[in-house]
């Protein structure tokens, strides 16, 4: 009873125990990794021109799964240029219905080789296999059936104006979703008509290089799609090469940054998807338990690594303590774990660093005073793991109401008036997304009007569709990933 | 009878729905094709451009809060209102040499402009938003909203019918603007801003400044506040801007003043301008019982 | 609380208990079936699920030999294997004095419908007459329904004053409140009828979601708004009230998605047949073919588990 828990007896708690324990549920199917990862460039696997490799490692058990080759400037160069052939020469020309069937095609393979790549994506990004089997994979899948459609429609995409591809589309994708965000960058690109030139984030590019497998079973034309593995620099030469008239990059506000000044000078295009301090906005009228779901779903899914993530709660004071009460009581069921045990929760952090950040902001938070709560639960001895953390008695100018944590931690403030929610939801340089959790239909609407972000989820978190636009406001970012609208952002008018 | 001494009007800048001198106090000589003296035009500052922002940032909320209908009866009266004062426009247009023909063919071609963007004011939403047909219980569909103040930077020719293509795509959406006018052939702008007083237009929707784009550009660069820059200026000035923007991620959207560019065309106008300047909202609302 | 005070109002009600969100429960209760059972935590599973079956037979056709192989199997649901009694059998009043005959004193229960099931249509007086007449019988539990149309209707205070006539009606025996969810329509309504329930009802008292009567029956979003309204509920007056979801449950797999649900709940206290039941009949075949699955490595036939089966 969410208006008198307050007087509950906290004596009456429930008892989550262990009197019936799960056994290890792990995945065992094989995801034929090879131990050597090339370079994916102009329909073949090319060794890096200087030769150098760098190691991937199991975030969960910090061993290393396989070598990656380290594409350099003149690697980027040789990538751009297949591209660009393939370009004019094949895929710039080629009816926009037979670009379609390869796209339907990729969606099939991937659908094939499904389990494969939601392993390999475990391994290698220690996300639970039952996000990567049941959101990453199948979603990617979906992008390229939804995008794989437009390509011979372009034309419906903007009414009364000719428009072109641009050519060659230079893509660098973060390491929180690496093929989905492989197959938000490539379907529509492919679908438009440019070719692309990918680099995969550093410490996730397994996934990526087997799409390039994909690519070949499907007999994508050579160059359309290229693949270059490496780290910033690698990056920063896709971004700055001069055959890449669009780029599109989705990462951290700092490095999109970065990129706009880098191209300051060029006339290039661009798409930026970048941070968020989404505020999840709870009104006292709202059904609690979903809305308690909801929470979780959007801070601690795939361990908080979403720029999306709904970091910041803002609560009706008056039903704050109820909030808090049902969310503690939540979270002592998450189960944190090995990332390929079927029912693990929250997975391993990506990476030794991104620990170190996310340890440092919690240890913020408790120096400027904030109060910590964790569900208590025991990590495994190696690996990157964190625990599902809340903060509450968290004031607005704290770095962890204020800073992207990209993990599992959730800071908790307090609202009066739906005034002062919009205010405080506001009150940031992101724009990304927000959420609203309200039983009144009325105020749904008017709160998405008022939240300035890209996506306003209403009574749920975290929803993706390829057909529902995806982007930021402000700090953000800007350009939209999905629908129609991020359809036009691969095509230019003429 | 005695010669009447004619009262020569005092160009002013049209700033939140007053008109004001620079705060600097500066003016620059403006002549005619001829070499004569015509007026003094304000020099405007970057403290005129932050007053300006300040302006836009208060008639922000009321404005894009109107209705499309409204918004677009009020561009429409403003094109009624520049069709009144044509021949004065058409003269201020010739200041800077054109024919008269010509003239009078750019003030047509703007009023025309306004017009057109009138008419988009309550359709652009129906050709740019949608509803996605989602796989879950949601009703989800995407709307358009105004990026909020944005910076807009004339070029030098084309001084009526370029400022009023960049100025009508950005606040038929329900964005304000600061603007800055072409600097060799400003007094257009003048005129302008007196047509958009009388039009119904709330004041501080669209603020015209006179003055130095060297001067200026670096301020329309960094002013967070400013959430896109629209324009057509050298590619010096656009590196700057991108510069700039980079720093609070603005939208940026800059053609290129030393290529020539037909603003008569068509294809200068129309939904996707709009769309240049705007963000889109997409909303995931639950279905249920 | 006293059913005179009960609000008239479902508006008030919602005000005071919340409500539900349709999308999002649905969503919650998905995640249940995404856990994955293996080894010694399924037998766990499977053996707790049938030694929480309500083992049911409420046709017009049953006869005294149909109860008399119900409490047979009951008692011992697989002539191999060590598999646990079902918590009770579940039979029409008239059938109460033939199952007391082959499972009275053992710890297999007796339940009855009673209350004029399924829809509950008859004057309270003739309802309560049912119910002293199974408690007479030897029934050790009752199985009632609530009035839907006094609900549907706001007449929350006649609804709770009937419950409450027969829990006193029942005297040692335990009470189940079935609410025919799938006549209240909206998990709105489920949490609302759910509370109006248990606030005139005892400790260790049960809810429960259906009759089997009806189209639609136990789903595990109505199982999980019942499960959610009882932890409210102890929460806040520290009174445990028991659950049991009933009809549509017929697999192994279902079962243990309820299971999931009500450990990640309500907890290990929950979790035994004092707390939960499942109200079915076919679903323990299932069980104990699983159970018999994981015993001896073969996947089994299933007529080895029904005397029913339709041949094929």
């Amino acid at each position: 009873m969410p208006k008198t828990s307050s007087k509950t007896n906290p004596a009456r708690e429930l008892v989550f125990g262990d009197l019936w324990e799960f056994d290890p549920a792990p995945e065992t199917a094989d995801p034929k990794l090879k131990p050597r990862y090339d370079l994916f460039i102009n329909g073949s696997f090319v060794p890096p021109r200087a030769g150098k490799y760098f190691a991937t490692i199991n975030p969960a058990h910090e061993t290393k799964i396989a070598d990656i080759a380290l594409a350099d400037a003149s690697d980027v160069d040789a990538a751009c240029i297949a591209a660009q052939k393939a370009f004019t020469s094949v895929w710039g020309k080629m009816p926009g219905k037979e670009r379609g069937k390869y796209l339907y095609r990729i969606a099939r393979l991937l659908q094939d080789h499904a389990r494969e790549f939601a392993i390999a994506e475990t391994l290698d990004g220690g996300k639970p296999i039952k996000e990567s089997r049941d959101f990453d994979v199948p979603m990617a899948a979906a992008h390229f059936f939804y995008h794989a459609g437009w390509a011979d429609k372009l034309e419906f995409l903007a009414p009364g104006k000719r428009i072109a591809p641009h050519g060659v589309v230079g893509q660098v994708i973060p390491w929180n979703f690496p093929l989905l965000m492989l197959a938000w960058k490539i379907a529509p690109a492919l679908a438009a008509g440019n070719c692309v030139v990918l680099k995969p984030a550093e410490t996730t590019s397994i996934t990526a290089l087997k799409f390039g497998e994909i690519c070949q079973e499907a007999g994508l034309p050579n160059g359309v799609v290229n693949i270059v593995s490496g780290a910033g620099e690698t990056g920063a030469a896709v971004i700055q090469h001069p055959l890449t008239t669009k780029v599109a990059f989705t990462g951290s506000t700092e490095v999109g940054k970065s990129i706009m000044r880098s191209l300051a000078g060029t006339d290039k295009k661009m798409t930026l998807e970048l941070g968020g301090k989404a505020a999840n906005i709870v009104f006292d009228d709202a059904p609690l338990d979903q809305a308690v779901e909801g929470i979780v779903n959007g801070i601690f899914f795939n361990q908080g690594h979403v720029c999306c993530a709904g970091s910041r709660l803002l609560v009706q004071e008056s039903i704050a303590d109820a909030v808090l009460a049902k969310l503690k009581r939540r979270i002592t069921v998450l189960r944190v774990g090995d990332p390929m045990d079927k029912n693990t929760d929250l997975g391993a952090i990506n990476s030794r660093e991104q620990l170190a950040k996310i340890t440092d902001l919690v240890q913020s938070g408790v120096a400027e005073g904030a109060e910590m709560h964790d569900n208590g639960c025991k990590l495994p001895a190696k690996g990157f793991f964190f625990r599902p953390t809340i903060f509450t008695k968290v004031s607005m100018s704290h770095r962890i109401a204020r800073e992207e944590i990209f993990g599992p931690v959730l800071s908790i403030l307090t609202f009066r008036t739906p005034e002062e929610a919009v205010e405080k939801a506001n009150n940031t340089p992101y724009g990304l997304s927000a959420g609203v959790w309200t039983d009144k239909g009325s105020r749904i609407l008017k709160m998405s009007t008022l939240l300035k972000a890209g996506v306003v989820w209403a009574n749920t978190y975290n929803k993706f569709d390829p057909t529902s636009p995806f982007g930021g406001y402000k700090e953000s970012g800007f350009g939209r990933e999905g629908g129609k609208q991020g359809m036009l952002d691969y095509l230019r008018v003429v | 009878m005695s010669h009447r001494l004619p009262i020569s009007k005092t160009p002013k800048c049209y700033v939140g729905g007053a008109f004001i001198r620079s705060e600097s106090g500066r003016v620059t000589e403006l002549n005619d094709a001829s070499g004569t003296f015509f007026a003094n035009i304000p020099q405007c500052t970057r403290k005129d451009l932050r007053n300006a922002v300040e302006a836009a940032a208060k008639a922000g909320p009321g404005w894009a809060k109107r209705s499309a209908f409204n918004r677009g009866q009020i561009l429409y009266r403003l094109a009624e209102m520049m069709e009144a004062r044509s021949i004065e426009l058409a003269k201020a247009v010739a200041l800077g040499g054109a024919s008269q023909a010509q003239a009078a063919r750019e003030v047509a071609a703007s009023i025309e402009r306004v017009v057109h963007y009138a008419g988009w004011a309550d359709k652009y939403e129906q050709i740019l938003g949608s509803v996605n047909p989602v796989a879950s219980a949601h009703f989800n569909f995407t709307v358009t909203e105004p990026m909020g103040i944005i910076g807009v930077i004339a070029p030098d020719d084309s001084p009526l019918l370029a400022l009023v293509s960049l100025i009508l795509p950005a606040i038929t959406s329900g964005n304000c603007i600061v603007v800055l006018a072409s600097n060799t052939q400003p007094y257009p702008s003048i005129l302008l801003g007196e047509m958009l007083a009388t039009s119904d237009l709330p004041g501080g929707v669209v603020n015209l400044l006179t003055g130095l784009r060297s001067e200026m550009v670096p301020t329309f660069a960094t002013h967070e506040h400013l959430r896109a820059l629209s324009g057509a200026v050298n590619a010096e000035d656009r590196k700057t801007l991108k510069l700039g923007a980079a720093e609070s991620v603005k939208r940026v959207r800059l053609l290129k003043a030393e290529q020539p560019i037909d603003w008569f065309a068509d294809t200068m106008q129309g939904a996707e301008e709009i769309r240049a300047l705007i963000e889109f909202k997409t909303t995931w609302h639950p279905v249920g019982a | 609380m006293p059913a005179a005070k009960a609000p008239t109002s479902l508006r008030r009600l919602f005000d005071e208990i919340g409500t539900v969100d349709q999308v999002g429960i649905e969503e919650r209760v998905a995640k249940f079936t995404t856990r994955s059972l293996k080894k010694n935590s399924k037998v766990f599973g499977l053996r707790l699920a049938v030694s929480m079956v309500d083992l049911t037979t409420l046709e017009g056709k049953d006869t005294p030999g149909k109860v008399a192989s119900l409490c047979q199997k009951a008692l011992r649901p697989h002539d191999v294997g060590d598999i646990p009694p079902t918590a009770a059998v579940c039979v029409y009043p008239a059938m109460v004095k033939h199952a007391r005959k082959h499972v009275g004193g053992t710890q297999v229960k007796i339940a009855s419908v009673a209350t004029a099931f399924p829809s509950g249509q008859a004057p309270l007086k003739t309802r309560l007459a049912e119910v002293h007449a199974a408690v007479k019988d030897g029934a050790d539990e009752i199985d009632m329904v609530i009035n839907r149309g006094a609900f549907l209707s706001g007449e929350f205070g006649r609804m709770q004053d009937e419950i409450a006539a027969v829990v006193e009606a029942c005297g040692q025996a335990t009470l189940k409140v079935i609410l025919e969810v799938s006549e209240l329509e909206t998990y709105d309504n489920i949490r609302a009828a759910s509370f109006l329930a248990m606030r005139v009802i005892r400790p260790g008292d049960f809810i429960k979601t259906s009759t089997g009567k009806t189209s639609s029956n136990a789903t595990l979003g109505n199982n999980q708004v019942m499960l959610e309204a009882i932890r409210d509920h102890f929460l806040a007056t520290g009174i445990p009230i028991a659950m049991k979801p009933a009809g549509g449950i017929r697999t192994a797999k279902q079962a243990l998605h309820f299971l999931i649900a009500v450990k990640e709940t309500l907890g290990d206290e929950w979790l035994n047949n004092r707390r939960y039941r499942f109200g079915a009949s076919a679903l323990l075949n299932d069980l104990v073919r699983q159970l018999e699955k994981e015993r001896t490595g073969a996947y089994q036939a299933p007529w080895n588990f029904s005397e029913a089966t339709e041949g094929y």
